[in-house]
Parts: C-alpha cells; sequence; structure tokens
C-alpha cells in the first residue's frame, strides 16, 4: 500500500470509528432519555410503569388545587374528562398555570398511584394547547368546545 | 388603502423575483451578457417593494389598523410605540414577511457588493438566491399574509402582543436570527453556482467566505441573544433548555461553524471542496428545517406559536425541493471535483477536518434528539420526549474534545507538521493550562465535578495556546514589538478573538452548572434566607398599575456578609388585554455572579412563592457569544478580500487587453 493510500485508510478508519462511537452513545444516551406521554385514563387503566420518568397532562380539574400552607408543595388533579390522575408538586408553578388550563408534568408514579411531579409545564400562549393533550382530549371525545377550535389554529 | 398597498407590493416583489430566478441563471447558461446583467437591477427592485410591503405593515400597526386581522391579534392600542413596531415579527405571518425582507435584503447586499464578480457567477448567484425569494414570497401571500383585513367587522381593540415579547430582547433577538438563518442562502446560492458553472475553485472559496462569515456572525448573536432573553424574561433563570427550537438554531449554527473552517481550508489549500460544499447546502438545509420545525407547530415548546397544517406542508415542499435538487445536482457534479494539493497526516488540514468531524457529530446527535419525538409520533408509537440529558451526555464530552483539537490546530502549520516537534511544543502549555485550572477550581469553595475541571483546564488550555501563538508570530521578526503586532491580519486577530470567546463560554458554562445555587421557597413578610454569602430578606408585595397591566412588586432587602447592599423588586404582572399572568424578574448583574429574584404566586397571609438564585459566571456566557461574534465580524472585514479582487481584476483587464 502506497503512503497516500495509507494516509487515506487511516483518516477513513478514523471517521468511520468515531461515527461508530458516537451512533453507539447517541442511541444509548437516547434509550435512557426518552419520556413517554401518558393520559390520565392510561394511567387510571395501569397502563403507566411506576418508578419510571413519564410524563402526563391533562386539564386541571376545577377546584382540586390543594396548597400545603407551609410549603410549596402542592397537589391537584388532571384529568382528559373520563379520568382524573392526581399529581403532587413542591416549587413554584408556571405562570399559565391555572384551574382548567391544560399542563404537562414530568415525574415519576409512586405506589399509590400520585405522579411525583419534578416539573409542570404551562404553554405562554393561552390559546396553544400541548399536542399531547389536545390528542388525550381528543380520544376521550371531550375536546372543550366552542373553544376548543380556538386552540392550534 | 394601505394594507392592501402592502400586498400589491409583494406581489410585483413576486413578479419580479421569478424574473430574477430565470433571466440571469439562463442568461449564465448560454453566456448573454444582456440576460445576466438584468440580475443586479432585478435584485434591487424585489429588495424595494419588499420593503414597501414591509414598511406598509409597520405602519398599520402605528396607525392601530385594527381591520387587519394581523395586527388586532398582536396589538393593541394600550401597546408602546416601539412594542407596537416589533409586534410586527411578533406573530407568525409578520416573522415570515421579515425573513422574506431579510433574504431580500441579503440578495441586494451580494448584488451592490459584488462587483468584481465575474458575471456569470454573478448572475447565478442571485438567480439561486432568486429562487429562495420566489418560493418565500409564494408561502407568504398563500397561506401566511399578514394584510388579510378583519371587514366589516372589525374591533375597535387588539388582542395586544403575547407580554412574553414585549421586551427589549424580542425586538433584536429575531431580526439577528434571521439574518444568520437567511445569511447561510448566499452561502448556499455560492455553493449552487460554483456547481453549476463548474468552477469550485480556492476563488470561489474566496467570494464565499466573508459572506459566511458575516451570517455565522450574526445566527451567534442571534442564538446569544435568545438565550439572554429566555434567561431574564422567562423567568426561572435557565439559559439554554435543548428545547426542539432552540436546537433548530443551534443545528444551523454547528454546520455553520464547521462550514467557516472547511472554507478556509479550501480557499488556502484547495482540499474539501466538495465537502465544502455539502456543508453550504446542509447549512442552508438546516436553516429551512428550523423554520419548518417552528412555524409548522409539529413541535411542543415556547416558541409554537399557533399550528396550521397547510403551512407546515408548504415549508415541507420548500425543504424537501431545496434538499433533494441541491443534492441531485451535487450528485452530478461533485465527481468533476478534484483536489488541488495534499497533505500528511499531521497538519493543520487534518486538524481542520476533525473539527468538521466533531461539529457535524454534535449536530446530527441534536438532529436525531429532535427529530426522534416527532417520528416517534408519526409511526403512532407513542407521545415520547428526549430530556436535557440526552443533548448533555453527547454534547459534553464531544464538545471538550472540539476544544483540546482546536488548542492544537490553531498552532499546526498547513500541509505537514513534525509530530514529535509539535508534541513537545504543546507538553508545556498543557501543564501549564492544568495546574491554572485546577488550582483556580482549590482555591474555591464548593463542590467541583470532573467536568467543571475540564471546562476550566480546556478554557486555560485555549488561552495559553492562543497567547503562545501570538508571541511565537511576533517574536519571528526583530522589528519591534507593537509594529509586529499590527502587522498581523485582521482576519487572525478575528480567529483568536473568537477561539477566546469558546474558552470564555466554557468557563461559564463550566462555572454556571456546578456553583449554580437556587432555592425555591414560601416567604412571609420579615423572612430571611441565605444564599451564598448574600441574606434576602423579604419585606412584602404592593400593587402596582402600568400602562397595559396590573402588576405586584415585592421588595427583598439584600445584605452581602451582613451589610446592606441592594434591595430587588421581582413583579408578578398581570397583562388585562389577555389575562395573562408573566413574571418580572429582579436581577443583580456582574461579571463574577448574577443575583437572580423571580417571584412565584400569592400564598395566603401575604406570602409569596419565591425564587432565589446565586448564578456565577452566567454573563460569560453572553461574553463568549459576544466575542464569537465579534471574531467573526473581523475576520469577514478583512481587507484581503477586497485586495484580491481588486488584483485579479487588473489580472483579467490585462489578460483581455
Amino acid at each position: 500500500m502506497n503512503p497516500k493510500r495509507k494516509k487515506r485508510l487511516l483518516i477513513v478508519l478514523f471517521i468511520l470509528s468515531g461515527a461508530g462511537v458516537a451512533v453507539g452513545l447517541t442511541l444509548y444516551a437516547l434509550s435512557q432519555n426518552i419520556n413517554l406521554f401518558f393520559s390520565p385514563t392510561q394511567i387510571a387503566q395501569g397502563e403507566a410503569p411506576v418508578g419510571t420518568r413519564i410524563r402526563a397532562g391533562g386539564m386541571v380539574v376545577e377546584g382540586s388545587v390543594n396548597r400545603d400552607n407551609k410549603s410549596l408543595r402542592v397537589e391537584f388533579e388532571v384529568t382528559d374528562f373520563q379520568n382524573s390522575i392526581p399529581i403532587v408538586y413542591s416549587g413554584i408553578l408556571p405562570d399559565l398555570f391555572r384551574e382548567g388550563q391544560g399542563i404537562v408534568a414530568q415525574g415519576e408514579l409512586d405506589a399509590s398511584g400520585k405522579l411525583q411531579a419534578v416539573e409542570v409545564l404551562a404553554k405562554h400562549d393561552e390559546n396553544y394547547m400541548p399536542p399531547e393533550v389536545a390528542e388525550a382530549l381528543e380520544k376521550a371525545g371531550k375536546m372543550p368546545k366552542p373553544s376548543g377550535q380556538e386552540f392550534n389554529k | 388603502m394601505i394594507p392592501e398597498l402592502g400586498t400589491y407590493a409583494l406581489v410585483l416583489a413576486l413578479c419580479l423575483s421569478v424574473l430574477l430566478s430565470t433571466i440571469p441563471m439562463v442568461g449564465a447558461q448560454r453566456g448573454n451578457l444582456l440576460w445576466i446583467s438584468f440580475a443586479r437591477p432585478l435584485s434591487i427592485g424585489v429588495f424595494f417593494f419588499t420593503a414597501i410591503s414591509f414598511v406598509a405593515l409597520t405602519y398599520a400597526f402605528l396607525a392601530n389598523d385594527f381591520s387587519v386581522s394581523y395586527v388586532a391579534n398582536n396589538s393593541n392600542t394600550a401597546l408602546p410605540w416601539y412594542y407596537r413596531m416589533s409586534a410586527v415579527w411578533g406573530g407568525h405571518e409578520g416573522s415570515l414577511l421579515l425573513w422574506v425582507l431579510t433574504l431580500a435584503g441579503w440578495t441586494l447586499a451580494v448584488a451592490l457588493k459584488s462587483r468584481d464578480l465575474p458575471a456569470d457567477i454573478l448572475g447565478r448567484v442571485l438567480g439561486v438566491m432568486g429562487i429562495i425569494t420566489t418560493g418565500f414570497l409564494l408561502f407568504v401571500l398563500f397561506t401566511s399574509s399578514p394584510f388579510e383585513r378583519l371587514l366589516p367587522r372589525s374591533p375597535a381593540e387588539g388582542a395586544d402582543l403575547n407580554p412574553l415579547l414585549q421586551d427589549f430582547g424580542l425586538i433584536v433577538h429575531p431580526p439577528m436570527l434571521y439574518m444568520g438563518y437567511v445569511g447561510f442562502s448566499v452561502a448556499f446560492a455560492f455553493a449552487i453556482a460554483a456547481l453549476l458553472s463548474g468552477r469550485l475553485d480556492a476563488a470561489w472559496a474566496r467570494w464565499s467566505r466573508p459572506w459566511t462569515n458575516v451570517a455565522w456572525a450574526f445566527l451567534t448573536l442571534g442564538i446569544t441573544l435568545g438565550s439572554w432573553w429566555a434567561y431574564y424574561e422567562l423567568g426561572w433563570g435557565g439559559w439554554w433548555f435543548w428545547d426542539p427550537v432552540e436546537n433548530a438554531s443551534l443545528m444551523p449554527w454547528l454546520i455553520g461553524t464547521a462550514l467557516v473552517h472547511s472554507l478556509a481550508v479550501t480557499e488556502k489549500r484547495g482540499v474539501f471542496k466538495s465537502w465544502t460544499v455539502l456543508l453550504a447546502i446542509f447549512a442552508f438545509s438546516l436553516s429551512l428545517l428550523g423554520t419548518f420545525l417552528v412555524r409548522s407547530g409539529v413541535l411542543t415548546s415556547v416558541h409554537a406559536f399557533a399550528a396550521d397544517p397547510e403551512r407546515g406542508f408548504f415549508i415541507l415542499m420548500l425543504l424537501l425541493i431545496t434538499i433533494g435538487g441541491s443534492l441531485f445536482l451535487y450528485a452530478l457534479r461533485a465527481s468533476e471535483v478534484k483536489s488541488e494539493s495534499s497533505f500528511s497526516l499531521v497538519s493543520r488540514e487534518t486538524m481542520l477536518l476533525v473539527n468538521n468531524v466533531l461539529l457535524t457529530v454534535i449536530c446530527f446527535t441534536v438532529l436525531l434528539g429532535t427529530l426522534y419525538p416527532l417520528l416517534v409520533d408519526a409511526l403512532g408509537m407513542g407521545k415520547i420526549s428526549v430530556g436535557p440529558p440526552y443533548f448533555n451526555a453527547l454534547s459534553v464530552p464531544v464538545g471538550a474534545l472540539l476544544m483540546l483539537f482546536l488548542g492544537v490546530g490553531a498552532v499546526t502549520r498547513w500541509r505537514r507538521q513534525d509530530g514529535t516537534a509539535l508534541l513537545k511544543q504543546l507538553v508545556v502549555p498543557f501543564v501549564i493550562a492544568i495546574v491554572l485550572g485546577v488550582l483556580s477550581l482549590m482555591l474555591r469553595e464548593g463542590e467541583s465535578t470532573l467536568w467543571t475541571y475540564v471546562g476550566v483546564i480546556l478554557a486555560f488550555w485555549l488561552l495559553v495556546m492562543a497567547i503562545s501563538d501570538i508571541s511565537d508570530r511576533v517574536r519571528r521578526r526583530s522589528t519591534p514589538v507593537l509594529a509586529n503586532l499590527k502587522r498581523l491580519p485582521r482576519s487572525y486577530y478575528g480567529m483568536q478573538m473568537a477561539h477566546l470567546g469558546v474558552a470564555v463560554l466554557a468557563v461559564g458554562i463550566a462555572m454556571v452548572s456546578a456553583f449554580n445555587e437556587q432555592r425555591d421557597l414560601r416567604m412571609a413578610p420579615g423572612d430571611t434566607q441565605q444564599v451564598g454569602d448574600y441574606t434576602f430578606v423579604f419585606e412584602g408585595a404592593r400593587h402596582f398599575d402600568g400602562p397595559n397591566y396590573s402588576s405586584d412588586i415585592a421588595t427583598l432587602r439584600v445584605f452581602y456578609k451582613g451589610e446592606p447592599y441592594d434591595v430587588m423588586q421581582p413583579e408578578k404582572r398581570l397583562y388585562t388585554a389577555r389575562g395573562t399572568v408573566m413574571t418580572e424578574v429582579a436581577l443583580d448583574p456582574g461579571l463574577f455572579r448574577d443575583l437572580y429574584v423571580a417571584l412565584g404566586e400569592p400564598l395566603e397571609n401575604g406570602a409569596w412563592a419565591i425564587r432565589l438564585q446565586f448564578k456565577p459566571y452566567v454573563r460569560w456566557l453572553w461574553l463568549g457569544g459576544l466575542l464569537m461574534t465579534f471574531g467573526g465580524i473581523l475576520a469577514a472585514t478583512d481587507p484581503r478580500y477586497r485586495k484580491q479582487s481588486r488584483r485579479e481584476q487588473s489580472k483579467l483587464e490585462t489578460a483581455n487587453a
């Protein structure tokens, strides 16, 4: 093999091995960091795993928000109008968090079926509904109307 | 009347851009100079009419013309005039108009600034820009015209601008970002023109370089501003969320960075040509992909305004045509490209190749993490999201590797370098960097992780290598130091400054990630809380009425080591027109640390949920971005580019004579 070819081979090998390692690492990291979304109905039916990081979302049930009066702990329920699940969160809620508003929470289900949330997301546009929530509501046939047409216009 | 004029001007601009995308292209193909010479006046015309349309929309906003549906949805009489002006690009339709205006502006700049280009190249470049402009003008006119009327039932009052966007950051962030995004269309057009004419040579790289550098600098500035804006306006003190839309701007930046370096190799050494062309195509394609991701509403994101499948489909088609068409052309022509020189394994060429590979790897992982949820959703396999740990797990180590090679590459010679001599040259700076990095972290209180050490050591590594390289270059001549410093080219200083920006950015990321202190608290009036050396005393909140909002302003007294230091007043605003609640944080900025106070929600008995943060070195993130921006502009304005083209011009004239 002449030196020029040898050099080219080295470079190509370097790139290929680098790409291989990168793809491997990427797929591993991806598999470790995927959070599946579950609707309240799916969780109520026991489809969601316990003790794994998941996302759940729906509309915040009117009158369900319950604050602890010593800390920032707050409990509330989200619903897709078929089932509702309790969510526990400790921290500051986003500005757009309101009763009747669509939210997505990220956290783990505990043994008692409560979602221990580490993050609660509500989006900045009041007409905007997280797509997951919109789909969950549609599946349940409970997309709010007529304001439903305003969503995602 | 005025809005109709705006639409009319857009239609005229469309007609001219259709001409621009055909006449000069055909002229260049046939060698018809007269047809080519239409390119410049047509570019001016397209810009002129697009600008008229933009001015018409701005006028509609300033005059509170709520019969225009876009104005009614995004403005309000109570809005101050400067926000009414920036509201022009506060929503989908207007921001697309700004996109097109920016594109027309770049086309105009190329038309006016490139008098030295060979006529056929200029015709083709402007023609390609014309094709892109046509696509986007069609998009604006058919799916998202900002001039649609709400007649006869026009509202008396507008719905107000989204309060998040009522901020200085929004006035400047989108235009800068668009300048960058759209700027890559110039590099793209040059690449396509070079492929069409079959003249992929050093001259092509030299013409393309300053434009690419400027576009890259704008994109860097746009991303920096976006990060800064998110930091203080979204309210929670984060500066990068790995949000799909942030990723959409990061991907063209990564490929653009690779392109800037690859163009350097192509210009200096005449190698990597087809790779450079490919990067130029991908940089612009990723800009289009970013536009698609943001505008189609397929993403759950802070930037996802409202979705419309028709619009998404239109951009997707544009994207497919651009990528498909340019890659097809590439496949046809790339085999004709020949390298003009060779290089050995240890050389600057190889180092820049490593840079390109690493940047592409980061970009690929970001792309995968961003598109994977969409793919899974499209296949009906469930709704998923990919968390920040994924992105950090890959971009941090590869970024560190990139910095390691950056230090080596900047001192390696072109073509060939003695490997052992290079290693010898590197040992001392590397030891110095480790000693400085470890010492500076040991002297600091608090727990450092492995990656904190890596980040700080690599930052010192870049600093030491930059100093040693500059001093080497100065000492090579016997003339006085100052004269030697002056003799170094401007693009060299640009490079050093941008690389220093990388070091500053790395320090910012490493320090703020490791030493950030955050407390989420319930505070009643009189409560105190210690964060680092600072003590915060909550004194309660009072009510306040602004022009288009009402708010609660809290007062916190801050003590530094027991001494009175500052009074901070975070706010919670309720924007009345939309009923939107907004957090206005209180900041005490500093070069080495920020104090950050955000007000959560009111609790009973005058207590509030409050977030207190101590953020060391957070300013360095944006300082790094600014240094990179400035470096890019310095490199682009190097007088060499102008001199070179003048020399070629005179050579051509003598040859013709």
